[in-house]
């Protein structure tokens, strides 16, 4: 079973850090290291942790007016983007749904894009047979790490000076420790920190590197998922998905103002409609008012026991201290605030809809 | 005193007519950190293999089978605001719930600790 598993560049680091490896998307990657989540997940909140994200896929879109073509999947305004800007960007299916997210950087003449592991075959088949004309580069030589929390910024200027002043959102190719890297300000912990695409033959000589800074602990999977949950942030696959709309989805803001008059991606119709007409469902925070978590795929009842909708995903909420979900309920009990209740294991559980995030983001915006 | 191990990684130490029920060393490990343990009020009966608690850790949800027939004579009252006793100390203070010996018989076909090491080697 496990031969089967592809593995990333670290993964013999992985072994030796102690990391307990599970399958992930194909991949044989750690869920936790020694510390364990709980502690993973507080060490990137309070100093610096280092990811293994180079399961993901990367590549770079190339061709005449590349920020043209690509605006013809997704509905974000790629064009308007700086250069070097990065962008959350969705692909989207014709019926409004969401095929992946992923994020684009303009690198003026060509994209590099990064996507889901999970979807990465399907994304790049898709963007390859919809764009023709344009050339889609797999970056199979490159592996990508995220170093993520507040003293990211203190401990990758010291092998990178000045890579600090680089704002949210945008990518400097830059030298750390005498390596050749592409490093974006940008990460899914809600923490400041970047992501640095490297060459597979020198990764895990960075990824010693930093592991080897006094605030760099290696974070695993599940802290991961713990960390975007807890800043609202969507795991692919179960809070959105090509059955929800980027309206329904609550990600209105990565639907560009300018791709709402012009139209041009697929699912304009939809957006349209969900957003003039309304929806019937929406995403939300949902806070379980006990201490027990509740879990993806657990129903939502209202207070006269009738389903409502379901929790995506769900759990404990290390730096928050107690539980946290996210799920889609019909729209009338959208309102934060609402009470509701969760079906755990056939008891009812009382939970009301809460603001999301649950911890606040905390970016470098100059 | 006797103490007995399942193969669902549980631990009944007997005393008398009671046995007491937690997890053991081994389970914890594999759990990891632990948020929320509901344990059964006193009075439930139950069969042998019946959902009897439930553990919640950071990673997922997972049953605690009741190992043998017998009625609930008290739950752990300490992990509902303590539930991190059950990495800390899962086969003293992080305890679960005690039951009475309904049969015992299946008592005779539980793990020795000897036996149960073995299994946990042949786990690995």
């Amino acid at each position: 079973m496990s031969e089967e598993l592809k593995t990333t560049p670290l993964h013999a680091l992985h072994m030796e850090l102690g990391g307990k490896m599970v399958p992930f998307a194909g991949y044989d990657m750690p869920v936790q290291y020694n510390l364990g989540i709980l502690k993973e997940h507080l060490h990137t909140r309070e100093s610096c942790g280092l990811f293994d994200v180079s399961h993901m896929g990367q590549a770079l879109l190339k061709g005449e007016n590349v920020q043209d073509a690509i605006e013809t999947l997704t509905p974000s305004d790629i064009k308007g983007l700086d250069k070097d800007g990065i962008r959350y960007s969705l692909l989207m299916n014709d019926e409004g749904g969401i095929r992946d997210d992923f994020m684009v950087t303009n690198r003026g003449d060509y994209l590099y894009i990064v996507v889901n592991a999970a979807c990465k075959d399907a994304d790049f088949d898709h963007i390859q047979k919809s764009l023709p004309n344009h050339s889609l580069e797999l970056l199979q030589d490159r592996a990508l790490l995220a170093l993520q929390g507040p003293k990211a910024a203190d401990v990758l200027n010291r092998f990178a000076p000045g890579i600090d002043q680089v704002i949210f959102m945008n990518l400097v190719e830059a030298d750390i420790a005498g390596i050749p890297c592409l490093v974006s300000r940008s990460g899914y912990t809600g923490e400041d920190g970047y992501e640095i695409s490297v060459a597979n033959d020198q990764c895990e000589k960075l990824a010693r590197t930093l592991l080897a800074e006094d605030e760099v602990e290696a974070i695993g999977l599940g802290a991961r998922d713990s960390l975007r949950l807890e800043v609202g942030l969507c795991l692919y696959g179960s809070d959105i998905d090509t059955t929800t709309s980027p309206i329904e989805g609550s990600l209105n803001w990565a639907v560009g103002k300018r791709r709402r008059l012009e139209g041009g991606f697929p699912g304009h119709d939809v957006v349209i409609k969900h957003l003039e007409d309304g929806i019937s469902r929406k995403r939300v925070g949902i806070k379980p008012l006990g201490r027990a978590p509740a879990r993806a795929h657990t129903e939502i009842a209202d207070q006269d026991g009738n389903i409502i909708g379901e929790i995506t995903s769900g759990g404990f909420g290390p730096s928050y201290g107690g539980p946290v979900a996210m799920g889609y309920v019909t729209k009338e009990f959208a309102k934060v605030g609402t009470e509701i209740n969760l079906i755990v294991r056939g008891k009812l559980v009382p939970a009301q809809i809460e603001k999301l995030p649950f911890v606040p983001q905390r970016y470098f915006k100059g | 005193m006797t103490v007995k191990y399942t193969e669902d990684h549980e631990w009944l130490l007997i005393e008398d007519k009671i046995v007491t029920v937690g997890i053991t060393e081994y389970a914890q490990n594999a759990l990891g950190d632990i948020v929320f343990v509901e344990v059964p009020e006193a009075g439930t009966e139950y069969d042998q293999g019946d959902d009897a608690a439930v553990v919640e850790s950071v990673k997922a949800a997972s049953e605690i089978y009741a190992p043998i027939t017998g009625e609930v004579t008290e739950g752990n009252p300490a992990l509902a605001d303590a539930p991190a006793l059950v990495n800390s100390s899962p086969e003293g203070d992080g305890w679960f719930f005690k039951m009475t010996i309904g049969d015992a018989d299946e008592l005779e076909k539980l793990m020795s600790e000897a036996e149960y090491k073995d299994f946990c080697a042949g786990l690995d």
